[in-house]
């Protein structure tokens, strides 16, 4: 049977059903079932996220100054994000403004993890779906070292003898017969094109980031004292500043400076030499690949983050963008207010949660939480053991989030459409260098590849804006501020008695939402809506799709048993799925919490 | 099927000297808290055993285990991986997905039975049937119980699988349980902290692969080596503690002093754990160090105590040589006032010095 969806996607669930579960390399829990058609063509796709934690009921009745911590654990690969956007939401509720160093501190940690992010995402959660390791087995050394030499001409590990001792580790491990990692992959699925020198490269610059990515986070840890999970404060940051007195060794002095500043340096030196020319380098072999665009050049939204002045989150005041395109028309940006009640509302009817009336979207300050988990009559198999979901039913732990009710995609794509629609000069410039070098046209963006390669644009210019806030936090300390928290409403006696807020940032996946309601100083309602409940959203009750859904339709599969295209446009997101997944009500009974607007 | 190579065969063929291998079971063995005695042991067993299998189920969790594991340091994360063990199964990180993932798994089961480590990074929930941690269709609790039934050992990382951790704080709505309570008939040693820093979870593999046993637990299934003390025993601030001076309130001049945080709610006296010896990242800081207080991530239960601002007021103070097994659960509220008592003598003694030195200037 073929179904048009109201946004424009054609469903036909006629042909071969193919499952994908668990979905692995993503952070949590995540199926993924398709149909193809007689040419092995996905026609009809569902994605359900498969786990469910509950921290909105767990916040209830707790401090709002400790919300932060519990909202960090949602994820420890986006670790601080979500305490990031927590700090915020409670400080806009309590009127709290934090001192501007405080604010560069913050925004270099969010770009930070901006950075790793993406690299151990690019490398170590993506790679697999484009670079075979066993074919790099058959690589020639000298070849690889030439290729290096070509592409990223300014990374100095790039010798014939470097490939040779990785290949050769590589191949005893292989020759082990204990594939570890590598066990059971598709090594010899049509579906991968490298030359055996650009897997082998590809293989090693795994390895580096490897090594690299525990050197980005000591970022964190020096102002947030570990990684993962740094801490933060309402207010401001933990970490006190003193440079010219009797101090401790843990405040941040000179030498706490010098050693941040180095690794900005290890950040941009190796997204410029190896993470974007690995791209451009892999990407140019699958420059015909172009498919994975779905709702991407449809409709994509992002809230905007790192604010240049502390406590203006006016648009024109932040670095990462905020819009909304939709229609496809990338004529027009629209703004975007997550306080508007008309704007961000959730969906329920094919997700596990019951409003007790069909067809309701709400906006998170009147959030209903109610769980129900049950399966359509179509479902094959059992409670307990679902061999193929029925998605005309409830499918899915995740809501259907939507935006004056269409549903979109966010995440590092989504902020560069938006900052190439609008004009943004810095993403603008990256965008057309981009395309330029491999001579594709701005239609290349919105497909898998775009996904990929916005995401290590992204990177740079993150890179970059790290430097930009130290030297902004250097030069603020220069002229004698060394403030990094405002106490003045630290106690709870100075709080109004009934006060709500709203914090956003933009995570590594996407525009991030928290919604606070204090009551008597205590926390009454919080609800959080994240990047993958944007893209991972199942149908909502006029049977839009989602964003995972979207992407998958029109892809030919090599081969249906071996769902090597569909792990690599899903990976092209970055799903997090214990991040989608946190809403919850205890013991099913009905969480039904009504603010005044 | 090939011969199967050490970790000591890949390290020559890196081109690793005999010298330099034996340098590198040095360092382990310091890095593991254990004497030169000990190296010949260790080269002996990264010269003669092949990698242990290991699985590595995800539940309820949010991976932060998972991403700490990977920044271990010393060893580093690519040589446990590629070099030490066989991480057959992990969910996060493998090539393999859907029926192939599955396969991998019942291959190394079958294979391996009775001789991989199973780790766990999560826990399983057990309402609504188990559906609300759901992996291939079935209830992760299923694959849990499934995979713990051949492993030799199971390693429970961080607060969630020693715990519950953060879904399991009041009113656990999913009834999230930690691994223990599900699988009882199994070694089972408990990693945990929210996360466990990284070179504690490849110090409790390397120690396992190279002496093939467990290590000391304590009471609560801890490695004894590693969570032995308390934070504050160890802490590098405990002076302050014990000079009176505190900080008063965030970023006040004694904050940027770096006076003890006992006032603003620090745990670090009753939490067990090596963040003030081992310290984080390589050793760059910790908590305490960059200015936080400890929130107690390593303690069961730490999310249910009471605001992570309040002073602890309600635990027994006990000496430096107490260790974990002596004192046992070290739960709240067992006696009232101990920290309390110590800081007011401490405060007493800082007023103390202080007239001393008020008459000092006097004379």
């Amino acid at each position: 049977m073929v179904v048009q969806t109201p946004n424009g996607f054609s469903l036909d669930t006629a042909g071969q059903r193919i499952v994908v579960d668990p979905v692995t390399r993503i952070e949590g829990h995540m199926r993924c079932e398709v149909n193809v058609d007689e040419d092995n063509v996905i026609r009809n796709a569902v994605s359900t996220g498969t786990m469910w934690r509950g921290l909105e009921v767990i916040l209830r009745g707790r401090d709002p100054r400790d919300a932060w911590a519990f909202t960090e654990r949602i994820c420890g690969v986006c670790t601080g994000t979500h305490a990031l956007t927590s700090v915020r939401a409670v400080e806009d509720a309590l009127g709290i403004t934090i001192p501007d160093n405080a604010n560069s501190i913050r925004n270099i940690m969010q770009l930070n993890l901006q950075v790793h992010d993406h690299i151990v995402h690019f490398y170590h959660l993506h790679a697999l779906d484009w670079v075979n390791p066993v074919n790099a087995l058959r690589a020639d050394p000298r070849a690889t070292s030439e290729l290096q030499q070509a592409v990223g001409p300014n990374h100095p590990m790039s010798s014939p003898g470097y490939f040779r001792d990785v290949q050769n580790r590589l191949r005893s491990f292989v020759e082990s017969g204990q594939l570890g990692l590598f066990r059971n992959g598709y090594w010899d699925n049509p579906a991968y094109l490298l030359p055996p020198e650009a897997d082998l490269m590809a293989v090693t610059h795994y390895l580096e980031a490897l090594d690299l990515q525990k050197e980005i986070v000591k970022v964190h840890t020096i102002f947030g004292g570990k990684n993962p999970h740094p801490n933060w404060l309402v207010g401001g940051v933990p970490c006190p500043i003193n440079v010219h007195s009797t101090g401790a060794v843990g405040a941040i002095n000179m030498e706490r400076l010098n050693q941040v500043s180095t690794i900005l340096n290890l950040c941009d030196e190796f997204v410029r030499n190896v993470y974007i020319p690995d791209v451009v380098a892999i990407g140019g072999f699958y420059r015909n690949w172009l498919h994975g665009g779905g709702l991407s050049s449809q409709a994509v939204l992002s809230y905007g983050d790192i604010p240049e002045h502390a406590n203006n989150f006016d648009a024109e005041q932040l670095h990462l963008p905020r819009g909304a395109i939709i229609n496809g028309d990338l004529s027009t940006v629209h703004e975007v207010d997550i306080r508007d009640p008309e704007q961000v509302q959730e969906f329920v009817d094919h997700s596990w949660y019951d409003y007790g009336e069909p067809g309701v979207g709400k906006h998170p300050w009147d959030g209903v939480t109610q769980a129900r988990f049950e399966l359509g009559p179509n479902t094959v198999g059992e409670r307990t053991h679902i061999r193929e979901i029925d998605e005309a039913a409830k499918y899915s732990w995740i809501k259907a989030p939507r935006w004056r009710g269409h549903a979109m995609e966010v995440g590092p794509l989504a902020r560069y459409i938006v900052g190439y629609a609008s004009g943004h000069e810095q993403i603008t410039d990256q965008v057309t260098g981009l395309l330029r070098t491999m001579d594709l046209p701005v239609e290349a963006l919105f497909s898998t590849l775009g996904r990929t390669a916005a995401r290590a644009l992204e990177a740079q210019y993150c890179a970059d804006l790290q430097r930009h806030f130290f030297d902004k936090l250097i030069a603020n300390i220069r002229n004698g501020d060394e403030s990094t928290a405002n106490i003045e409403r630290w106690e709870p006696e100075t709080w109004p008695t009934s006060t709500r807020g709203v914090g956003f940032t933009e995570a590594p996946r996407g525009a991030l939402g928290h919604w606070v309601t204090i009551e008597s100083g205590r926390i009454e309602n919080y609800q959080c809506v994240v990047p993958t409940t944007w893209n991972g959203s199942p149908r909502d009750s006029a049977g839009n799709i989602g964003a995972f859904e979207a992407s998958l339709l029109g892809t030919p599969m090599e081969r249906p048993e071996e769902p090597v295209e569909i792990l690599r446009t899903l990976h092209s997101f970055d799903p997090c799925l214990a991040c989608s997944t946190h809403v919850m009500s205890p013991d099913g009974h009905e969480l039904t919490t009504v603010k005044v607007r | 099927m090939p011969q199967l190579e050490t970790f000591y065969d890949v390290m020559r063929r890196q081109g690793i000297t005999r010298r330099s291998f034996m340098k590198y079971c040095t360092l382990t063995a310091s890095a593991l808290g254990l004497g030169p005695a000990f190296v010949p042991q260790i080269a002996h067993a990264m010269e003669t055993r092949p990698r242990t299998p290991v699985i590595w189920l995800h539940g309820l969790e949010c991976t932060c285990c998972s991403e700490s594991f990977i920044r271990s340091a010393h060893p580093l994360v690519k040589d446990v991986v590629l070099s030490m063990i066989s991480l057959d199964y992990d969910d996060t990180l493998m090539a393999a997905a859907g029926h192939q993932a599955e396969q991998a798994m019942e291959d190394v089961i079958r294979e391996y039975h009775g001789n991989y480590i199973l780790a766990v990074e999560g826990n399983p929930p057990l309402n609504e049937d188990g559906m609300f941690c759901i992996t291939g269709g079935r209830p992760f609790v299923e694959k849990l119980r499934h995979a713990a039934e051949g492993a030799q050992a199971i390693i429970s990382w961080g607060a969630c699988a020693s715990y519950g951790c953060v879904q399991a704080a009041h009113p656990n709505p999913t009834r999230a349980t930690p691994v223990h309570e599900v699988i009882t008939d199994k070694p089972i040693i408990r990693v945990p902290g929210c996360p466990p820093i990284a070179e504690v979870m490849t110090g409790v593999i390397t120690y396992m692969l190279t002496f093939q046993r467990l290590p000391e637990l304590d009471r609560q299934g801890r490695p004894a080596m590693f969570y032995g003390q308390r934070i504050h025993d160890k802490c590098y601030r405990r002076a302050h503690f014990d000079a009176g001076q505190f900080v008063e309130a965030w970023d006040d001049e004694n904050a940027r002093r770096g006076y003890c945080l006992y006032k603003m709610g620090c745990r670090g006296p009753t939490t067990y754990n090596a963040c003030s010896t081992i310290g984080w990242n390589e050793g760059v800081s910790f908590p305490i160090q960059s200015g936080h207080g400890c929130i107690g991530c390593s303690e069961d239960g730490f999310w249910d105590q009471g605001s992570f601002y309040e002073r602890v007021t309600d635990l027994t103070q006990f000496g430096v040589e107490a260790n974990a097994g002596e004192v046992g659960m070290a739960a709240a509220g067992l006696v009232g006032g101990g920290v309390a008592l110590h800081a007011a003598v401490s405060a007493l003694k800082s007023a103390q010095v202080k007239r001393q030195e008020a008459a000092s200037e006097e004379a």
